[in-house]
């Protein structure tokens, strides 16, 4: 049951092979019987089988659409009424959300049941899982190896069929890293395009909803009912959203794969290289043809980005401060000593090092030197991808430079963990669609990622190399030793 | 040495908007503690800020009246701090670029007109509220009023004695309650000022170091606080030591201002633009939309009252300088026909004494304008005379229903039947024989007594004009 598509799930649900509930059990019961990868940090079984029960009344009436009675996993980022809702962190380990994000109450409209709440970097920050509050996520290619982060739980919970395909969030990579690293289909839209109401924010102007599947097809259609324009979100994009599964059988003919240099040059593991070189020969053999293009700033790409994101974190983490809600310190003298211990013990080092960063460019003096600069580098970059559009659709090129490293490997050295995102960053930086999709493993057996990149607002293009990709590969299909 | 006094303000002033700046909560004064705190208000995690137009628009109507630049594109900021009543950590505010530039207004001052400059006007959410008392050791949050809309307007420190201050902030007081972008109200803290105060010798160019005196609220602690900052400052140079740049608080119980914050341990707040919010792009339309909708002005109604019912500048600065006063004196003038001159008596005489005695505002006089109209016909059509019309006015604001009402109860309709009035006279006459000698001998002083015993006589309801023509006749027979 767990190994088929969302198309062929609702295809059973039609015919009545089985119903929603019946479906929605049998993944709660993988959830159960895989506890060991971590993947889950709160399961919402009672709201679950209520979700199916009246998913399956639509289903016998007819009325429902692709998405009805297919059960789901949440990022814990996502606000979720009456449900636990912790961003991985320990200072809202007791925040039961009053209310909906955007996200997960367009999901809940079209029918999808949630299974849970996913596991995550703290306050989506790193890259390998490792800085949650509730422990490190296990990859299920390797249980010694990081799944990827920030949304490590949505890839281990997909990569081991414990749900169909699960919401993530990207603010530097975190949906196309642990894609990549899981053998995932992994797609952060263009900024905007996902109202950012009730998730909570890293970094405001990089943060973006997107979704985690197994395939492009399942990608398109839950792409397709979280994006829109809303109201209560002002950088929320108020344009038409294309249908995306419907392009997603266009041919490649013709179309132009931009290769920038500096995506394949000193750094990235040889298997890696391998792999992304054979995919792109296997995206010209569908009839798309190649061009060189340059990215100039892209080195810029990583500064840049940690000056800018933990500004803007450092600001929107001030709200956890223990006075209205969430972890409060036990003891302390005063306001300042209150404020100070809740945060030291409610937030992990990880959150610590980039407020502590994020105060320390927006501090008088040096506020031009970092953040300012910081900026007109962003505009350089991504005035860069916008003369590169001008040669070709889409940009391609390797999702992370290595695949999935060993739990613990990388947590002294912050530095070589932030170089996990050295080709993420800089796509979210000027704001781009970008997905990853499956595209080898290399010789230990680890899947590898390549990385699509698109014009701003043309998912559309990147989601149809991707579907078209996988038409002519089957590395999407293959499943983890034991989670067959 | 001769002192000058330098002063700047900042006032903020609550926008009358039904919802909050950046939510759909409520704005309205008084709830529950915490029952207009919306998710947006309390910042849980995942909410967003969506700016209230009806915000941009009552401060551009403000821009637009002080003749000031609009910015067609103006940014909003965070203010990062932690307080207990600051939600968020940071406070969204405009910084580099406000909505509103610079303009001016002017002011009457003892050596006539001045005009103070405007630097700049921007919007801003307001933050919630510590209750300190009554909570045992405890501090208790109110998030009402966080998030409520403000606009500051930060004036050029263009001032030069706290009287003038005091005057630019009744102007402001004044131009914001006549846009109707404020109610105004400083009890509730709608509209309140920090004062930035310094001195220099006379004659010198250069700025003394100047001290911030926060949050006053009154027009009467605004003058106290910068008189006490004045001498203070004065005092301090004038013994050889030097001000230093620091934030002060009045205290209008003890009347001095006490040290709150030096330069030193001032916050670096970290301002940068706000991701959650794009730029504020103004559209000409909407400017024009909102030009069209100003109102008359406080300083074009005068010149026109001046103009068109013939009123001294004092009397027509007087009834303008209160919206709600002018409103009323120009509904009794339309309503009677007494004339401009007696109802502007009328209004800034009996009535104004009234208001202030109980301390109430024109708004909530118990005389309505129509009221006020039909007791100065009275007048006019010699029905009663201006003393009676005293009378009734006060029987009028106790409730005694209106004019006529009042003159048919107590009967004070003026006598003006000649034959009834003649008949008064000799009666008089008769009394006061020795009087009438008097006159006769040439004591023409005598008149008045005889017309007080006359009005005495007629319970003062016999008309004073034909009281005296019959008695000049009939004395000089």
């Amino acid at each position: 049951m767990h190994e088929k598509t969302i198309a062929e799930h609702a295809a059973a649900l039609a015919s009545g092979e089985y119903s929603s509930v019946e479906l929605t059990k049998h993944f709660l019961e993988r959830i159960q019987a895989n506890k060991d990868l971590n993947a889950f940090i709160t399961v919402t079984e009672e709201q679950a089988l209520a979700q199916a029960q009246a998913a399956d009344i639509n289903i016998k009436k007819g009325d429902q659409g692709p998405l009805c009675g297919i059960p789901i996993a949440q990022k814990d980022l996502f606000c979720t009424r009456g449900v636990l809702t912790t961003c991985g962190s320990r200072i809202l380990e007791n925040f039961i959300s009053p209310y909906d994000a955007t996200v997960i109450e367009k999901l809940g409209q079209s029918g999808m049941v949630n299974l849970g709440k996913t596991n995550m970097d703290e306050f989506a920050m790193g890259s390998s899982n490792e800085t949650s509050y509730f422990g490190a996520v296990k990859n299920p290619w390797d249980l010694q190896r990081v799944p990827g982060g920030s949304s490590g739980g949505a890839a281990a919970a997909v990569a081991a069929r414990l749900a169909p395909v699960a919401t993530a969030t990207d603010t530097g990579g975190s949906i196309r890293q642990p894609a990549a690293l899981c053998g995932l289909t992994g797609i952060k839209p263009s900024y905007g395009r996902v109202s950012r109401y009730g998730m909570i924010a890293f970094a405001s102007s990089l943060d973006q909803g997107g979704v985690i599947a197994r395939n492009t097809e399942d990608a398109a259609a839950v792409l397709q009912a979280m994006t829109g324009f809303d109201p209560r979100d002002s950088t929320s994009l108020d344009l038409p959203v294309p249908d995306y599964s419907a392009s997603l059988n266009d041919s490649l003919q013709g179309k132009v794969i931009g290769l920038p240099k500096e995506f394949f040059g000193e750094g990235i593991e040889p298997d890696v290289a391998d792999a992304v070189q054979q995919a792109i020969a296997d995206l010209q053999a569908l009839g798309a043809r190649t061009v060189e293009v340059e990215l100039p700033n892209s080195e810029a790409g990583i500064p840049c980005y940690y000056v800018l994101a933990p500004a803007e974190a450092s600001s929107n983490l001030s709200r956890f401060d223990g006075v209205r809600y969430g972890y409060r310190a036990e003891q302390y003298d005063d306001l300042a000593d209150m404020y100070e211990t809740t945060r030291a013990e409610g937030f992990g080092e990880e959150v610590q090092r980039r407020i502590m960063i994020g105060t320390y460019v927006l501090s008088s003096g040096y506020y031009d030197a970092y953040y300012i600069k910081a900026q007109k580098l962003r505009r350089m970059i991504a005035d860069d991808f916008s003369r590169a559009f001008e040669k070709c659709d889409f940009i391609a090129g390797p999702t992370s430079p290595g695949t999935a490293f060993k739990i613990g490997d990388k947590n002294d050295d912050p530095v070589a963990m932030y170089l996990n995102d050295i080709f993420t960053n800089s796509v979210n930086l000027a704001g781009l669609p970008g997905v990853s999709v499956a595209a080898g493993m290399d010789r230990q057996g680890l899947p590898i990622g390549l990385h699509l990149v698109g014009r701003y607002l043309d998912e559309a293009t990147i989601l149809n190399a991707a579907h078209q990709f996988q038409q002519v590969t089957d590395w999407h299909q293959r499943v983890p030793g034991g989670y067959e | 040495m001769q002192w000058e006094t330098v002063i700047g303000l900042e006032i903020h002033v609550q926008l009358k908007t039904r919802s909050k700046i950046f939510s759909g909560a409520s704005t309205a004064y008084g709830a529950e503690p915490n029952t207009q705190a919306c998710d947006v208000s309390i910042a849980l995690p995942g909410v967003l800020p969506v700016m209230n137009k009806e915000a941009a628009k009552l401060a551009v109507k403000f821009g637009l009246a002080i003749g000031a630049k609009i910015n067609q594109r103006s940014v909003f900021a965070r203010k990062n701090y932690f307080y207990p009543d600051l939600p968020k950590g940071y406070q969204i505010s405009q910084f580099e670029i406000p909505v509103v530039g610079a303009g001016s207004i002017e002011i009457d001052t003892e050596n006539g007109v001045r005009e103070i400059g405007i630097t700049r006007a921007h919007l801003e959410e307001d933050a919630g509220k510590s209750l300190h008392e009554n909570y045992d050791n405890l501090t208790a949050i109110d998030l009402n009023r966080a998030g409520t809309p403000l606009l500051e307007i930060v004036s050029e420190p263009d001032m030069r004695s706290a009287a003038e201050a005091v005057a630019y902030l009744r102007k402001i007081h004044e131009l914001v309650r006549y846009l109707d972008i404020s109610d105004g109200n400083m009890q509730e803290g709608s509209f309140r000022c920090d004062a930035n105060v310094s001195v220099r010798p006379k004659g010198q160019q250069a700025l003394g170091t100047r001290s911030e005196i926060k949050n006053i609220n009154s027009f009467k602690f605004v003058d106290k606080a910068i008189r006490y900052e004045v001498e203070r400052q004065i005092d301090l140079l004038e013994d050889g030591g030097e001000v230093v740049q620091e934030t002060r608080l009045y205290d209008s119980d003890l009347d001095e201002t006490r040290s709150m914050r030096s330069k030193e341990e001032a916050h670096d707040y970290r301002y940068f633009p706000d991701p959650d919010l794009p730029d504020m792009v103004l559209e000409d339309s909407f400017i024009e939309a909102v030009r069209q909708s100003l109102p008359e002005l406080p300083q074009q109604r005068r010149q026109r009252f001046i103009d068109a019912f013939a009123l001294n500048p004092q009397e027509a600065g007087q009834l303008t300088s209160d919206k709600a006063l002018a409103d009323y004196f120009e509904a009794v003038n339309a309503d009677t026909n007494a004339g401009p001159r007696v109802s502007c008596n009328w209004i800034l005489g009996e009535l104004n004494a009234a208001l202030n005695n109980q301390e109430i505002s024109v708004s909530e006089s118990p005389v309505t304008p129509a009221r006020m109209a039909r007791l100065l016909d009275r007048i006019a059509d010699n029905t009663i005379s201006g003393k009676i019309a005293k009378e009734v006015f006060t029987a009028m604001w106790q409730g005694e229903g209106d004019a006529d009402t009042i003159i048919e109860n107590r009967g004070l309709k003026q006598i003006t039947d000649s034959g009834a009035i003649e008949e008064i006279i000799d009666e008089v006459l008769a009394e006061s024989a020795d009087q009438v000698q008097q006159y006769r001998d040439g004591n023409q002083k005598v008149i008045g007594y005889f017309v007080g015993q006359i009005m005495k006589k007629s319970a003062g309801k016999a008309n004073p004009k034909q009281v005296n023509e019959i008695l000049r006749s009939k004395l000089s027979n």
